[in-house]
């Protein structure tokens, strides 16, 4: 089954609040590999790949910059 | 063999006297070295001489009033007491000549003059000690008769559901008020009247119930006489032997005995020796032990295949075959990883590493989640990114070098009722007081108690108060730059100084945030970081918040930047909810961490662990409990193993949970009561009570103590035996003989607790880890001293964010939930016991202003609604909440107060937001629909228990 749309946005905030812990890091470029570092430290698998498919499917206009760019850490390559 | 099966405990009479100096005095001839400050009668119980007492006993400080330890003193007139007299140097002491003699004898003689001689009906029969001292001073003859005026005929008070007060046989020592004054800090007890109408008074001669009294039993430990007596005993008489065990509610861990007649407690006495309390317990550890013995305790194991159905009653194999058989279709139909499991912080932790164990070895995966997600998995995150790892930094002993004590969003006078008491005592002697909290608790203001500062922040400002007492002690030259540039890491100290020292983060920028006055946040910041050592104390009123783990990050950093780390009396404290929290946390019960939190993508700590298992473990991240929720919801979670712990009524948004219950194909609950989690499972396996099995706690000072099995256990098996079942039934064997060796495989793969082990536990009384051969042998009681364990001290930046629970007008006021002395957690233990009488319902708390503008009265019925969902409680108008506040317990299922929380989360942990909820009140006349919908669910769930019970005693016939 697929993962629910409010499950999504709820990843989708919570990724934002995670990012709203680090944004305020002096060193940008840090703080969005620390985002990635927590996302994938404690987000079980399908959490992290519900994420990324929303984002596929919906675009990272709702993400705070930071978590945007640890969005680029976390996707597989 | 055990030749003290009574665990008998010597009374010296005065308490221990800490000092580097000694004295040396002679006590009938003997020869006696003592602490100075040490009492000749305490001395003498040292040289070998037990002085007559009646008003004096070791856990109170002498009093001088019932003139039977007088002694003689060379070189001095008269007859002092050797309670008050303090050894000294060269004092030649004499205990027994025949003037004393006389004078013991004519004082027993008067307070036997009005006491009944009922002696061998007396409940106190065989543990009196005014019958001890009749015998031991020899009162052979009472020659004032016994027609005069006495106080024979006094009327007992039985108001008290678990002690009598019987004044007819009272003495008037005073040791009972004085327990109450000195020992628990409430002062509800007095001496009313002058001379021979001198009596125990509760508050203004009220019946106890009714009184200030909060039933700690203090006073009843101090009674030499069956004045104040446990009911239990009443009933059942003196016990015949007694076992060493630990409490099993909150999280202070008290040392307990309990005291046995063969299979059956019948009084549970706070432990002397106990570290965690030092002979002190509260209302619940010492009285409310029943529910392990109520009658709706399920003794046999259940499976049902729809909730809908009549529970079946089938043998432990038949339910753990089928729990097996279930979650293996379920795996094979949707995947290794829709299935999981939550361990219990109320299990011991042998139950809770097993638990883990099966979780990520049998059922193969990491979904393994435990209730502390719900109450300090950010101290989990906040004290591991800052010092290294997840742990109070101090014993609970250290309170008493304290100078100055910053309590933030805890309430331990009732969530924390022992460690309340000994902080108050500190507190009494002169130290000094913050108390961050939205609410007056008691605290702040209460007998002999006053706060400095009661910071009365609105909910969810916890980390601009933080910042902003911060600012203050960076902008005002108030850090301990040797101890930073010592002890910590520099550049994350130069981020975190120039982030809150920005005017953004002062206390005058932040007050229309937190709606405490700039000038006491202030004075507040002034005294924590010049007032000497000072300690932070903290609660769920830190964690459970969207910021849960920024505040204690928060927290971790103002300790640090006053150098508040690594001695006595400062620390950084969590205090922990549920008994085993921090075992729970230490055993491996996190989705992403083995035992001794080490992350399972460690590729040398997961060989470890698969090395020793025997199987290959999974290196990503498994499902927290909120993520269970909602991967049932999506159709990718199906099952579920939980033991001891009720989901349904302790978790947030309580019809979110619900639905994910419904989801799923198979939850099997292990748990001693049909709980609010049960109504919808599909196998029931019994669960057993702390008394009947072996193990481990830690509590919230990381002392390991034993729980030790005074009773078979009554279904049959004990919890990690049923573990051990179920793991065997899924085809991951598991083979222990007895929870030591569950602890020596935990020490084997757990460098913090290599040390550990039964034998030693048992040696010691306790330990507290890390203990291993680098600590001493019964661990580390301060952590942190040279160096933190992660190194250098990490400071990181709060930035405060507000929450996304925002006030409006359809939901202008916030609630914000807590706990109350009387009840523990979801209820489901206190609930079946008389501590019913001292809390009946849940009620909602409400300032006279909001109260006013709603038109509400005290006892008034008022719907609370948030965007979550609406329930109905009876008001309780009080000036202890600040308008725009509203508070309430979570302790009957059917208050529904998790209705109306949300499922907002901490950004780094997912604890709920359990503190902030946007609400509206309005008065009503009937119960929400959610609570009628809730009585239904529950006759239909009790209906289909009790039918399934009378089919069996049907087919039996």
């Amino acid at each position: 089954m697929s993962t629910t749309a409010t499950t999504s946005e709820h990843l989708v905030r919570m990724a934002n609040d995670i990012g709203a812990f680090f944004e305020v890091m002096p060193d940008q470029h840090q703080a969005a590999k620390d985002v990635a570092t927590h996302i994938k430290k404690f987000w079980e698998p399908r959490m992290q790949r519900s994420f990324l498919e929303y984002l596929k499917a919906h675009g990272d206009q709702e993400l705070k910059p930071v978590v945007r760019e640890a969005v680029r850490e976390i996707r597989p390559s | 063999m055990d030749t003290h099966p009574l665990h008998e405990e010597i009374d010296y009479g005065t308490p221990a006297r800490e000092s580097e100096q000694t004295v040396t005095l002679t006590i009938d001839g003997v020869q006696v070295t003592v602490a100075h400050g040490t009492s000749v009668m305490r001395a003498a119980v040292d040289a070998g001489t037990q002085i007559p007492k009646l008003c004096a006993t070791d856990s109170l400080e002498p009093f001088g009033s019932c003139r039977l330890c007088l002694v003689e003193i060379e070189g001095r007139r008269g007859f002092p007491a050797s309670c008050t007299t303090p050894a000294e140097n060269g004092m030649v002491v004499r205990t027994q000549s025949s003037k004393l003699a006389d004078l013991r004898r004519g004082v027993m003689e008067l307070y036997i003059s009005d006491h009944p001689l009922d002696c061998l009906t007396c409940a106190a029969n065989g543990d009196c000690e005014l019958q001890d001292m009749a015998g031991t001073v020899g009162l052979r003859e009472v020659r004032y008769g016994y027609e005069g005026l006495n106080h024979l005929k006094d009327q007992a008070d039985l108001s008290n559901p678990y002690f009598a007060y019987d004044p007819s046989k009272c003495i008037v020592c005073n040791r009972c008020v004085r327990a109450c004054e000195e020992t628990q800090g409430t002062f509800a007890l007095t001496i009313s009247g002058r001379g021979f109408a001198s009596r125990v008074s509760p508050s203004e001669s009220q019946p106890f119930l009714e009184s200030e009294c909060v039933s700690c039993g203090a006073c009843v430990n101090a009674c030499p006489t069956a004045t104040l007596m446990e009911k239990s005993i009443i009933d059942a008489g003196q016990p015949d032997h007694s076992v060493i065990t630990t409490c099993a509610y909150c999280g202070v861990g008290c040392g307990f005995k309990a005291d046995m007649k063969g299979n059956e407690v019948v009084r549970m006495t706070p432990w002397k020796d106990g570290k965690a309390n030092e002979g002190h317990a509260c209302v619940k550890g010492r009285f409310a032990w029943g529910y392990t013995t109520h009658k709706d305790r399920i003794l046999t194991p259940m499976i049902r295949k729809n909730i809908t159905d009549p529970w079946q009653e089938v043998s432990w194999d038949t339910a753990i075959n089928y729990a097996a058989g279930e979650f293996h279709r379920l795996q094979q139909t949707y995947g290794k990883d829709s299935v999981g499991g939550i361990t219990s912080s109320r299990c011991t932790n042998e139950e809770t590493y097993l638990v883990q164990k099966l979780i990520r070895a049998a059922f193969g995966n990491n979904n393994v989640d435990t209730c502390a997600r719900v109450c300090h998995s950010p101290t989990g995150y906040g004290l591991g990114q800052t010092y290294g790892t997840s742990a109070g930094t101090q014993t609970f002993k250290s309170v008493e070098k304290s100078d100055v004590i910053l309590v933030i969003g805890a309430n331990p006078t009732d969530a924390h009722p022992v460690f309340g008491s000994r902080m108050k005592k500190r507190l009494r002697e002169g130290a000094k007081l913050i108390v961050v909290d939205p609410r007056q608790i008691d605290l702040v203001k209460s007998a002999h108690i006053r706060a400095d500062y009661h910071l009365q922040l609105r909910p969810g400002t916890n980390v601009a108060m933080v910042s902003a007492l911060a600012h203050v002690i960076v902008t005002e030259g108030l850090l301990n730059q040797s101890f930073i540039n010592e002890r910590c890491d520099l550049d994350s100290f130069k981020v975190w100084q120039e982030f809150v020292a920005r005017p953004a983060n002062s206390p005058e920028a932040l007050e229309p945030v937190t709606g405490v006055p700039a000038q006491l946040v202030r004075e507040a910041a002034r005294l924590y970081a010049t007032g000497g050592d000072a300690a932070i104390y903290y609660g769920l009123g830190v964690t459970e918040h969207a910021q849960g783990s920024t505040a204690v990050i928060g927290i971790a950093n103002l300790a640090m930047a006053t150098g508040n780390i690594g001695r006595e009396g400062v620390g950084v404290n969590p205090l922990r909810g549920q008994n085993n929290v921090q075992g729970s946390c230490d055993m491996g019960s996190f989705p992403h961490e083995f035992p001794g939190y080490r992350h399972v993508s460690d590729d040398a700590t997961r060989s470890l662990f698969e090395k020793d298992w025997g199987v290959s473990l999974r290196k990503e991240p498994g499902l927290r409990i909120p993520n269970m929720f909602e991967s049932a919801l999506d159709g990718t979670f199906k099952g579920l193993y939980c033991q001891g712990e009720d989901i349904v009524q302790s978790d947030p948004n309580t019809q979110h949970v619900i639905a994910a219950m419904e989801a799923m194909e198979c939850i099997v609950v292990q748990d001693l009561f049909l709980n609010e989690t049960a109504k919808y499972a599909h196998v029931f396996l019994p669960g057993s009570s702390f008394l009947e099995k072996e193990g481990t706690f830690t509590n919230a000072e990381r002392r390991i103590s034993r729980v030790r099995k005074v009773m078979p256990p009554k279904a049959g098996l004990a919890d990690w035996e049923v573990t051990v079942a179920l793991s065997n039934a899924l085809g991951y064997p598991m083979q222990y003989n007895d929870p030591s060796e569950i602890m020596d495989e935990i020490a084997r793969l757990t460098p913090t607790f290599a040390g550990v082990n039964f034998d030693k536990i048992e040696r010691l009384g306790s330990v507290q880890w890390p203990c291993n051969d680098q600590t001493s042998e019964i661990g580390t009681p301060l952590m942190h001293i040279d160096r933190f364990v992660r190194g250098k001290g990490r400071f990181l930046p709060t930035q405060y964010v507000p929450t996304h629970e925002k006030v409006t007008p359809k939901y202008p006021l916030l609630l914000t939930t807590g706990r109350i002395l009387s009840q523990y957690n979801v209820g489901a233990q206190t609930r079946r016991t008389e501590n019913v009488k001292f809390h009946e319902e849940d009620r909602l708390d409400i300032h006279p202003h909001d109260a006013e503008e709603r038109g509400i009265a005290d006892g008034d019925w008022v719907g609370i609604a948030s965007r979550a969902g609406e329930t109905v409680l009876r008001a309780r108008v009080t000036e202890r909440m600040q308008p725009g506040v509203v508070y309430t317990t979570f302790h009957f299922p059917e208050s529904g107060a998790n209705v109306i929380t949300t499922e907002n989360s901490d950004w780094a942990t997912n604890c709920p937001e359990y503190k902030v909820t946007a609400v509206q009140i309005t008065k009503v006349k009937q119960t929400s629909e959610w609570q009628e919908n809730y009585h239904r669910f529950n006759e239909t769930q009790l209906r289909l228990l009790k039918e399934k019970v009378a089919a069996e005693v049907a087919a039996g016939r």
